[in-house]
């Protein structure tokens, strides 16, 4: 791959519309689609607006669809693409487009809002702190990997397809509010919310999200799942229901 | 007329890292109304970034750790030139920091009883380091985040302050322009909190993202206040070096607190070669202990390569000058080999990297837990910032506060690894409420309309200019001063080489102002890296001033011409403020005394 030169096909454009155009540049050993961006707006296109920050997989900016593909430019090798035709590189298809590679993210945080915050149960010890084993904050220490790329709810048919961001959360925040659900301390109840407000039921597991995910959450599986079936447990089991009337408490996480 | 949108707080953040979101909190706690400014996406901050932990003297590994032993140990990190105000406060503060954001939902890994866990990290003399696998930093600035969008706290996403307005000496406010459509917000306050981060943008090797321009200081810097310690940059030892497009990545100290080993070409543990006098006690003289005091040996002393970062840093490229480097010039960094030495090794490792597993493997096609990874340093830190005050981090300028790395004092001439988050949490937490304070008290003044035109009009100076015909762009003037910066202000200095830098950052500052854009105000990366160029040129002439003037090597200081430590040196910090004629003038600081009880504690852990 020494001192060959690769095309890229990116989309520039605006809220207005856009098309795609074609650079070349050259390509190095290791080089990941972020650096191609970097080189081309460096020595060719200025203006070229792209999101990134850490370069590393960590902060979640430099999100695209690379060849059709919701990724991570900084963690996308190119030796991983086939580079004897050009590479598309596009901005997230799910969200209202602001320029070339950048789009208005800004639901997702509007969404997080609306999510009950964690509430802690009253502390363990006297000096005001809590135990919890490491089995106990396992499970949630897998959604706290998530770095908010936003790529689950790029790739989301839900969002994607049928638009329905006023209706659904989408996988980020259903990963989000299992983990403040299964939080070994938190003591608020989010099952009705995830029923009504959150539209937990628009999601059919086909583990997209999953397969997108660049910190191998096991997003459907392990998250949405269980809060299906906790939604279940409140709503539609009459058995359930009876006991829940009588104990009025809250499921032990 | 030039146009612009203003908005009115008691309190602006600049800067929305841990510093800027805990001093955000902090001050909508006392009441405040507050408005928190990012340079990014909330959550994106460098913050994201840190990997090995927060240090803090919660004693829940080692019941012989505390505060005192943490003051001490940041002291001698810091080679004494450390404000011990702060060190003292911010070993005392940190374990309830710690303990403040486990009860806003963070989860960090476990004792076996339950308790946060701790890590043994560089220059930390028990295991001090509470920790979430490597990713501390993501646990933080999240918990951080989650906690703050309930705080009632006005978020600016995506915004960048290019200029502070003083009034009668104090701040008044300060103007801003937003990514997305690049329209300019005056921020009228009362008071304002600086927690931008650090510089590392000014140097080519490095572990920083794209916002590491230096924002804080030179805003701070041009509204008057004093700049302090500016000469100690951190190069942390281990960043990737190969494949090049990955040149600067952090590798975490945390590596070598499980048991990682640095060995040479020859295999050979190096760091055993050189260990510091002060230290000399303090580390394992064999390689057996130094392993048992990575497995949680209370008997055992650290391993060598837990020294201080700018000694490990500087052993590195003695190894790599002398012929004795790694393939693609740096060292070898090795955590396979406790293979040897536990069960299950890989899954170990797995489970205690598992971003540093998935770095490697995915940028390098590395397998760490079979391979060594290549090391070698890079531009990682800079402990210089604006002068504080100890207490209430305030700058020198009344209303204006700084916290976090944009913050001097804490770490003096080197930082200890861990300690940034901790200090971003205390001193974060105590700007915010100090900046409330002065809100409430002072009240606020007004911004000149005057100042305000111009600093627009000066913003958009490189749109009028338009795009150079020969090609010159911003990109080309940034990518020349990191690489001046790189070559003669590095990790080995001396006085001709600086000479030769000060004069390229002079050519540069030439070009810079000549410097245009194409294009239109909205999302345009070329006019932001423009208007950003000048805050890295005022902070690398800072930093290579200040370097010139401290004639002695201490720290992350270290001049090849005074390649020893001077103890007149360690009386004095070398504080910049900007001249009538607006020359940068240099002065140096005598170093309070240290109060008897803090001189005896740091005897006492001697």
């Amino acid at each position: 791959m020494a001192n060959e030169t690769a095309t890229f096909r990116v989309w520039r454009g605006d809220r207005e519309g856009g098309k795609f155009v074609d650079y070349s540049t050259g390509v190095s050993p290791g080089m990941v689609v972020l650096d191609a961006i970097h080189q081309i707006q460096a020595d060719q296109a200025n203006d070229l607006a792209v999101r990134w920050n850490c370069k590393a997989g960590k902060c979640g900016s430099c999100s695209a669809e690379v060849n059709g593909v919701p990724k991570l430019m900084c963690m996308t090798r190119l030796n991983e693409l086939q580079l004897d035709k050009p590479v598309t590189i596009e901005p997230m298809r799910s969200f209202p487009p602001v320029k070339d590679l950048v789009t208005d993210v800004s639901w997702n945080f509007a969404v997080k809002q609306q999510i009950k915050p964690f509430k802690p149960r009253a502390p363990d010890a006297p000096d005001g702190t809590w135990r919890m084993t490491q089995p106990d904050v396992d499970r949630v220490q897998e959604f706290r990997k998530c770095i908010e790329c936003f790529l689950c709810q790029d790739v989301c048919h839900v969002l994607r397809d049928h638009r329905l961001h006023q209706e659904f959360i989408g996988p980020r925040y259903l990963v989000h509010v299992a983990a403040l659900e299964m939080h070994p301390l938190d003591v608020e109840d989010r099952v009705p919310d995830l029923r009504r407000e959150h539209g937990i039921g628009y999601c059919n597991i086909t583990k997209c999200c999953t397969n997108v995910c660049p910190e191998h959450i096991t997003i459907t599986d392990n998250a949405i799942i269980p809060l299906k079936e906790r939604v279940v447990d409140e709503f539609f089991d009459p058995l359930g229901r009876l006991v829940k009337i009588f104990s009025r408490k809250k499921e032990a996480p | 007329m030039a146009e612009y949108q203003t908005f009115e707080h008691d309190v602006l953040v600049v800067g929305a890292g841990g510093a800027g979101l805990r001093a955000a909190i902090a001050a909508s706690a006392a009441g405040a109304k507050v408005g928190l400014v990012c340079k990014s996406l909330l959550g994106k901050a460098h913050t994201v970034m840190a990997e090995g932990g927060v240090a803090a003297a919660l004693g829940n590994v080692d019941d012989r750790d505390n505060w005192r032993v943490h003051f001490a140990d940041t002291m001698r990190g810091g080679q004494y030139v450390n404000n011990w105000r702060m060190a003292e406060l911010h070993a005392r503060e940190a374990p309830d920091r710690v303990r403040e954001l486990e009860a806003w939902g963070a989860l960090f890994d476990r004792t076996g009883d339950g308790r946060i866990l701790q890590r043994n990290f560089g220059g930390h003399k028990y295991p001090r380091l509470a920790h979430v696998g490597d990713r501390t930093g993501l646990e933080m600035i999240r918990t951080l985040q989650d906690y703050g969008v309930h705080q009632g706290i006005d978020v600016h996403m995506e915004c960048t302050v290019v200029q502070l307005f003083t009034s009668g000496g104090r701040i008044a406010g300060a103007l801003g322009y937003d990514r997305e459509r690049g329209r300019f917000r005056l921020f009228r306050s009362k008071a304002i909190v600086l927690g931008t981060g650090g510089i590392g943008r000014a140097y080519a090797i490095t572990s920083n993202s794209w916002e590491y321009t230096g924002d804080g200081h030179a805003l701070a810097y041009h509204a008057g206040a004093a700049l302090q310690d500016m000469e100690f940059v951190q190069f942390h030892p281990t960043g990737m070096i190969w494949p090049p497009s990955v040149r600067g990545i952090l590798v975490t100290e945390g590596v070598r607190g499980e048991g990682g080993v640095l060995r040479n070409r020859d295999g050979k543990r190096f760091m055993f070669d050189d260990i510091p006098e002060n230290y000399r006690n303090q580390t394992a003289d064999n390689e057996e202990e130094g392993w048992r005091y990575t497995q949680g040996d209370k008997s055992a002393r650290r391993p060598p390569e837990l020294l201080t970062r700018d000694h490990v840093a500087r052993s590195i490229l003695r190894e790599v000058r002398e012929g004795r480097g790694s393939p693609h010039g740096g060292v070898f960094l090795d955590i396979s080999w406790i293979k040897r030495k536990l069960p299950n090794a890989a899954e170990h490792i797995i489970r205690k990297l598992p971003s540093m597993y998935h770095q490697f493997k995915q940028l390098a096609d590395i397998d760490i837990t079979t391979t060594p990874m290549e090391v070698g340093p890079t531009t990682h830190y800079i402990m210089g910032g604006v002068r504080v005050d100890g207490d209430t981090q305030s700058s020198t300028v009344p209303g204006l506060y700084a916290a976090g790395e944009c913050a001097a004092g804490l770490h003096g001439a080197n930082r200890l690894g861990g300690n940034s988050l901790s200090d971003l949490l205390v001193f974060g937490k105590r700007a915010g409420e100090h900046a409330a304070a002065f809100a409430r008290e002072q009240g606020g003044a007004s911004v000149d309309s005057g100042e305000v035109e111009e600093a627009v009009r000066a913003a958009l100076e490189p749109f009028d200019r338009g795009e150079a015909a020969d090609g010159r762009g911003p990109y080309q003037v940034q990518q020349e001063l990191q690489t001046t910066m790189q070559d003669l202000v590095g990790i080995v200095r001396t006085e001709a080489e600086m000479a030769r830098a000060l004069e390229e950052i002079g050519r540069l500052e030439e070009q810079a102002r000549r410097v245009g854009v194409s294009g239109n105000r909205e999302y345009n990366p070329g006019w932001h890296t423009a208007l950003d160029l000048s805050n890295l040129l005022t902070v690398s002439e800072a930093v290579t001033r200040a370097a010139i003037e401290r004639k002695e090597s201490r720290g992350g200081h270290f001049r090849e011409d005074y390649p020893e430590k001077d103890p007149a040196w360690g009386k004095v910090n070398v504080v910049i403020r900007k001249g009538p004629d607006g020359a940068m003038q240099l002065a140096r600081e005598p170093i309070r005394p240290l109060p008897p009880e803090l001189q005896a504690v740091i005897e006492e852990q001697k």
